[in-house]
């Protein structure tokens, strides 16, 4: 509402070029929004590239995902299910404005982060045990498909992609619970766990794109 | 204040703000020293920084075309040796579209005015804004390192397996434009938040000037086209690393598949271009005629067209690569159908200039240089989808003509136009308009000599990126290179009086062209968060039926627009008092 | 029409090249028409409406949706005409007839080689029959190559992994330029060659002197030999004969002489030299030229290395 902010004083947050505090949130989980689509595109050429190959080579996708882990994969994605909901938990408590419980979800959320990220350490070591690296590099013989490496590639790349999106998030959530430290965020200022938390919907929802692409083909 | 809520309409009171002539602060002088330049987060500075950069870049790929001009004087060796040659052409090419083509209207003019004539005070994200702009500058330093380490070769295209086998900088220059990519990506998602959110009350979406529009079209290739680069780059890069062999033939891929990777960006990459430069037009040429413009949504639409069209008609660049011939009717068919949407464009811009009141100044004469060029642009075009004449002027000068007609004269045609109708609101200072003019003409010679032998000589078969040719093609190649210093020429002058306009030229009026645009109605240059107060818009930037203090209203209080309030409805309380 | 057609055109030798070129005139016309109507319109109205006064008032005129749809469906019927025409040639261009003769094209860098039914094989040259259709089955060695012969009005990029098609019939005697218009690197711009078109018996009595190919024909000295053998497999597009600077050294008087190398040893050519520098071009690099050359192993074989190595040492 143009006039009626100014017969409140401006919160501290207030960024100089905004009306009102509205209008702060709504750009900043538009601007999210768009980046996000941005990503999906980024990703996009990556999936685009699986498809040729698949198209062009069925029978290597379905001789080389068996030599990926089920199980592990099945326990990532539901740790990152998990994480989704925490994050979303946390957005709901600053709602709420409890401050204790935006540290624990944020909290939570960290930690299954990093919980996903050491089982696909694990998983790409035992990968480079067997000789199963990317590209030029490649060296497992247990594949008797002459062009197994370029599977391995796309899993290398995506999956690797992939983690360093997870990365950043943990990095954002570090960030995120070093404020609410602080005390910046409330019911009526959370935007920044709003929009890192539709961020780490987007890495969640590539997740679960990339698991069946890869670890579920029959 | 009394305000009223019937519906979803609010009812507000305004008065007139008549803007300040010669008024002591401004953007320029609000705060002192380089670092107040280097950290600042006002977009106006922001846009004199990329304005300085792209100004830069553009004279270094300019001085590189000279070279390679120069080189082709003769049909053998004239001075440089052949890989040279080929490294000169391939930065040309990169630092021109990459480093200015791609930036230059949206990142300078865009960022300056995109703000100020949606009636707010900065773009949604300041600080994203410069974060834009020193990725930018990044990915320069980082392309212009490549240059000094080794070269690259491979012509700006970095078709595989020829960039993931030739020696050189290659993957030192992908990685310099992944980064720029970044910074063309953030500068997207920046201006579509900023016309969706930031707009001042009254300000609908059928009262956004065309330049907005057009910004807006291009925004939405930027942050959908962009990242398919960034990652067809990332591949390029890591099949040198580690020969991950998507690209590569010998290991099972195909480097037809990089030509469709990389044409689905390059294609809308080229509107990212000349988008802008459309919506420069529009503004000039209503300010220049006094005249409301012709066909206001057909225009704005139309811009909205050519972005989404511009995604599927990638495989024209791709005629004679092998792709199928069913894809090849595709890809023609939808080539032809962007040609629509332009047509468009074309015939508004001079519907409006009927009956209207012409001033032919210098701006104007740049627009209608970007006229018949860009027309002889685009209708090569339609020479080139036709697909069976594609398959004879495919990579040949014929398609280098094309694109320099729409590139050079088509899109800086177009920035030369707004750079010289928005200098005045830019520094507060005016440009000596006798020159300019010399200017435009010895640019619009020195062009069509350089590049309307290119188009001979093409059509008789002269391949391009070659170093020697066949001396049937050596009077084409030595009228072109004299074209070239003539062009070289012009745009030198022009660089010389508008830096010395900043020291010796007369002071700037408000509003020197008489314009309804809301830039104009801000003090020239403007001020540090361009409106003291809140502006209300009652009539669109075209309407000029209507007396020039009706665009200068605004809420008394300080605050800024709101894009959710603007169906307001307006109420005056002594419309004419001044404040 | 007659000299536009000239300056604009090269020649037109085969069969299709007429209709394209027909096409191309109607493109370029009915565009000269639309631009020169919309400039004298521009021009027209910055004279009749130039600015008398600075007070001048312009009528509000915001649109005419009858104007609009007239010239959106103008153009778009003109654009479809020129699709549908284009399309029509193209789909002629693709299509090879069934009966038409068959001569297999490797390009690599910066040679193009032709072989024929019966073995026989040339570089840079193509030999072709008159009045007969021609498909080549083009396939790359390396990088991306495009196969260009402006007369013919024909281009197809020549890539590596697949094979690419192309046909042409050139109904008369003559000899017609071969340009590869994708970028390949260092020498791109002398990577040409010649479509040489004979009458149908001219052309099996050629085809049946070179069948067979790589070995040497009885009566030559083997460095004549060498010399035809340079010539056909391009070698002059890097190494000159007189001494003059190309991509790579010159040949002459370089036979015994020591040369600096990158490394910035120094070795003396001789055979061992050549013979190494033929089959792994990259192993010895001369000062000051760049290391492009690509091997010719399995390209050239023994007798016809010795060949060449004979004919450098003629070059005084």
């Amino acid at each position: 509402m143009a006039n009626d902010s100014t017969a409140t004083s401006q919160p501290k947050f207030l960024q100089h070029h905004f009306v009102d505090a509205e209008q702060q949130f709504d750009s900043a989980k538009m601007g999210m929004w768009v980046f996000l689509v941005t990503e999906i595109l980024f990703f996009g050429g990556l999936f685009a590239a699986y498809i040729v190959y698949r198209a062009w080579y069925p029978d290597l996708f379905v001789e080389a995902s068996i030599e990926l882990n089920t199980v592990l994969g099945t326990i990532n994605t539901l740790v990152l299910i998990g994480s989704s909901f925490t994050v979303a938990m946390a957005i709901r408590a600053a709602q709420l404005n409890q401050q204790k419980k935006i540290v624990i979800n944020l909290a939570i959320t960290i930690f299954l982060a990093c919980v996903f990220m050491v089982i696909k350490y694990f998983e790409w070591t035992h990968k480079f045990h067997l000789g199963i690296y990317p590209g030029q590099f490649y060296t497992f013989e247990g594949i008797p498909h002459p062009k197994a490496s370029v599977f391995f590639s796309l899993y290398f790349l995506m999956t690797g992609l992939h983690g360093i999106h997870v990365l950043v998030g943990i990095g954002l959530m570090i960030w995120l619970l070093k404020r609410t430290f602080n005390g910046e965020f409330s019911s009526k200022y959370f935007t920044p766990i709003e929009i890192t938390g539709l961020y780490w919907h987007l890495v969640d929802i590539i997740w679960i794109f990339l698991f069946p692409l890869f670890y579920l083909i029959e | 204040m009394a305000t009223e809520v019937s519906s979803n309409l609010k009812k507000v009171q305004v008065r007139r703000f008549k803007p300040k002539e010669d008024p002591e602060q401004n953007y320029l002088n609000a705060e002192k020293g380089i670092w107040s330049w280097l950290t600042t987060v006002d977009h106006k500075r922001i846009g004199v920084m990329y304005l300085a950069s792209v100004t830069f870049f553009f004279f270094v790929g300019g001085i590189l075309a000279l070279l390679l001009r120069t080189e082709l004087w003769t049909p053998a060796k004239t001075f440089i040796e052949a890989n040279t040659y080929n490294q000169l052409f391939t930065l040309h090419g990169a630092i021109m579209v990459f480093l200015f083509l791609v930036p230059a209207i949206p990142t300078a003019l865009g960022n300056f005015f995109l703000p100020i004539q949606l009636g707010a005070k900065d773009v949604a994200f300041p600080k994203l804004n410069l974060m834009s702009y020193y990725l930018y500058l990044t990915g320069a330093c980082i392309v212009v390192f490549a240059m000094i380490s080794g070269g690259v070769d491979t012509g700006w295209t970095f078709y595989t397996p020829y960039s993931t086998s030739s020696s050189g900088a290659i993957t030192i220059i992908v990685s310099g434009i992944f980064v720029i990519g970044f910074s063309s990506i953030l500068t997207g998602v920046n201006f579509i938040t900023t016309i969706h959110k930031m707009r001042a009350p009254g300000m609908s979406w059928g009262k956004i000037s065309l330049f907005n529009w057009s910004l807006y079209a291009t925004s939405i290739i930027q942050i959908l086209a962009t990242p398919v680069l960034a990652i067809t780059l990332a591949l390029v890069a890591m099949e040198r690393i580690l020969g991950i062999g998507i690209f590569d033939p010998a290991l099972g891929g195909d480097p037809v598949l990089f030509e469709h990777f990389f044409w689905f960006y390059s294609h809308p990459a080229v509107y990212i271009m000349i988008v802008p430069g459309f919506g420069v037009v529009s503004e000039v040429i209503t300010t220049f005629s006094r005249k409301h413009i012709f066909g206001y949504w057909a225009i704005a639409l139309s811009s909205l067209a050519i972005a989404f069209i511009s995604f599927l008609v990638w495989g024209h660049h791709m005629f004679v690569s092998g792709q199928s011939t069913l894809a090849g009717m595709v890809f023609s068919f939808l080539t032809f159908l962007v040609g629509i949407p332009t047509g468009i464009k074309m015939f508004n811009w001079t519907a409006t200039l009927y009956k209207g009141s012409i001033k032919l100044q210098s701006p104007l004469l740049f627009i209608f240089g970007f006229f018949f060029l860009f027309l002889i642009g685009g209708f090569t075009g339609i020479v080139l989808a036709t697909i069976a004449l594609d398959v004879h002027l495919h990579d040949t000068y014929y398609i280098v003509a094309h694109f320099h007609f729409v590139m050079v004269g088509g899109m800086v045609m177009a920035l030369l136009a707004g750079i010289h109708y928005w200098w005045p609101k830019m520094f507060g200072r005016m440009y000596n308009e006798t020159l300019a003019k010399i200017a435009c003409i010895t640019i619009f010679i020195g062009f069509n000599v350089t590049f309307l032998p290119q188009f001979v000589m093409g059509a008789q078969g002269m391949p391009r990126r070659y170093y020697n040719y066949i001396e049937q093609f050596q009077i084409f190649h030595q009228i072109s290179t004299i074209g070239s210093y003539i062009l070289g020429l012009g745009f030198l002058l022009v660089f010389i009086y508008l830096v010395k306009s900043l020291f010796t030229g007369e002071k700037a009026p408000v509003n020197p062209w008489g314009s309804r645009g809301l830039e104009w109605q801000v003090s020239s240059p403007p001020p540090q968060h361009n409106f003291n107060h809140t502006p209300v818009i009652v009539h669109g930037p075209y309407d000029y039926h209507q007396p020039m203090d009706e665009f200068q209203l605004g809420l008394a209080e300080s605050g800024n627009g709101h894009g959710d309030h603007a169906d307001i409805k307006i109420d005056r309380d002594e419309p004419n008092r001044e404040l | 029409m007659e000299l536009l057609n000239d300056l604009l055109l090269p020649p037109a030798k085969s069969t299709l090249a007429q209709q394209t070129d027909t096409l191309f005139w109607f493109v370029h016309l009915s565009s000269l028409v639309i631009t020169v109507g919309l400039l004298a319109a521009v021009v027209y109205f910055v004279i009749k409406y130039r600015r008398k006064s600075e007070d001048e008032v312009t009528p509000l005129i915001t649109h005419n949706n009858k104007l609009e749809v007239t010239w959106s469906v103008i153009p778009l019927i003109l654009v479809l005409i020129c699709f549908g025409w284009g399309y029509k040639i193209y789909m002629e261009q693709e299509i090879a007839p069934p009966d038409s003769y068959e001569i297999q094209v490797t390009a690599r860098q910066w040679l193009w080689q032709f072989s024929y039914e019966n073995g026989a094989t040339t570089t840079g040259e193509l030999h072709v029959p008159a009045g007969r259709p021609v498909k080549l089955v083009m396939s790359s060695q390396d990088v991306i190559h495009s196969f260009y012969v402006p007369a013919f009005r024909l281009k197809q990029d020549v890539v590596p992994g697949r094979y690419t098609e192309m046909w042409f019939n050139a109904p008369k005697p003559g000899e017609s330029i071969i340009f590869c218009t994708e970028y390949c690197g260092t020498a791109h711009s002398d990577m040409m060659g010649t479509v040489i078109v004979h009458e149908e018996d001219e052309f099996e009595q050629w085809l049946a002197k070179n069948a067979g190919g790589a070995s040497k024909p009885a009566d030559l000295p083997p460095a004549e030999w060498g010399k035809q053998l340079a010539q056909q497999y391009a070698c002059a597009t890097c190494h000159s004969t007189d001494g003059s600077r190309l991509v790579g050294p010159s040949w002459k008087g370089i036979f015994g002489h020591e040369v600096q190398l990158s490394d910035g040893s120094t070795v003396v050519v001789d055979e061992n030299y050549i013979r190494e520098s033929i089959l792994e071009p990259n192993a010895k690099v001369v000062q000051g030229f760049p290391p492009v050359m690509n091997t010719y192993k399995g390209t050239l074989n023994n007798e016809q290395i010795n060949a060449i190595i004979e004919y450098i040492k003629t070059l005084k």
